[in-house]
């Protein structure tokens, strides 16, 4: 299967962009709104990682006779 | 040409990582792990073809489907161990990435004991007779 870069670029992304949102927050003075926009991305993230991370191990399981 | 393609994928990954390293370094953690799985789903399809051959030499010579299969799940328990320890030692936790390590061995080692108690009473077997 062909390894698809839209999720790196993806993932970089929203990384940046959230970077430049909390700065931008935390100079306003919304330290609280901050932490949100963090805790947000990073389950965003996590559950797109998590589901590939899911399928090689499907994999693993499979192509090594694991039942 | 495939390895073209892993090592674009590996210098994008890395190149990125390095970037959000500076802002978020737990993104840029999981951007690592998302790399390396991603590799590694590239490669089972090749992985497939050598096991299956691997699977057809065995029957060919008559070998007990038993040993290979244990053969063929201690190559795949030493494949994941390296994996995640690699991944923890890159999140900087060196000590939980030595026990994955430990684990592996551990797991190998019992999975491996009907093999070895086969080699042990062939053995004595052999002397025995």
């Amino acid at each position: 299967m062909p390894i698809d870069v839209d999720l790196i670029f993806k993932i970089a992304g929203v990384g940046l962009i959230v970077a430049f949102i909390v700065t931008i927050l935390d100079q306003v003075g919304k330290k609280e709104y901050a932490q949100w926009v963090i805790l947000v991305s990073f389950i965003y993230i996590l559950f797109n990682i998590a589901s590939v991370v899911g399928e090689l191990m499907d994999k693993i399981r499979s192509v090594f006779l694991f039942q | 040409m495939e390895m073209l393609q892993v090592i674009g994928i590996s210098l994008i990954g890395a190149f990125f990582a390095m970037v959000l390293k500076e802002q978020k370094p737990n993104l840029s953690f999981l951007l690592v792990v998302f790399v390396g799985s991603s590799i590694f789903l590239f490669l089972v399809e090749k992985i497939t073809a050598i096991v299956q051959t691997v699977e057809r030499l065995a029957i060919s010579s008559n070998v007990n489907m038993l040993y290979f299969a244990t053969i063929l799940k201690i190559i795949g328990i030493a494949y994941i161990a390296e994996f995640a320890a690699q991944i923890t030692k890159d999140a900087g936790q060196a000590s939980i990435s030595t026990k994955i390590e430990f684990a592996g061995k551990i797991i190998i080692l019992t999975m491996a004991i009907p093999i070895l108690t086969a080699i042990i009473e062939s053995v004595i077997q052999l002397v025995a007779s």
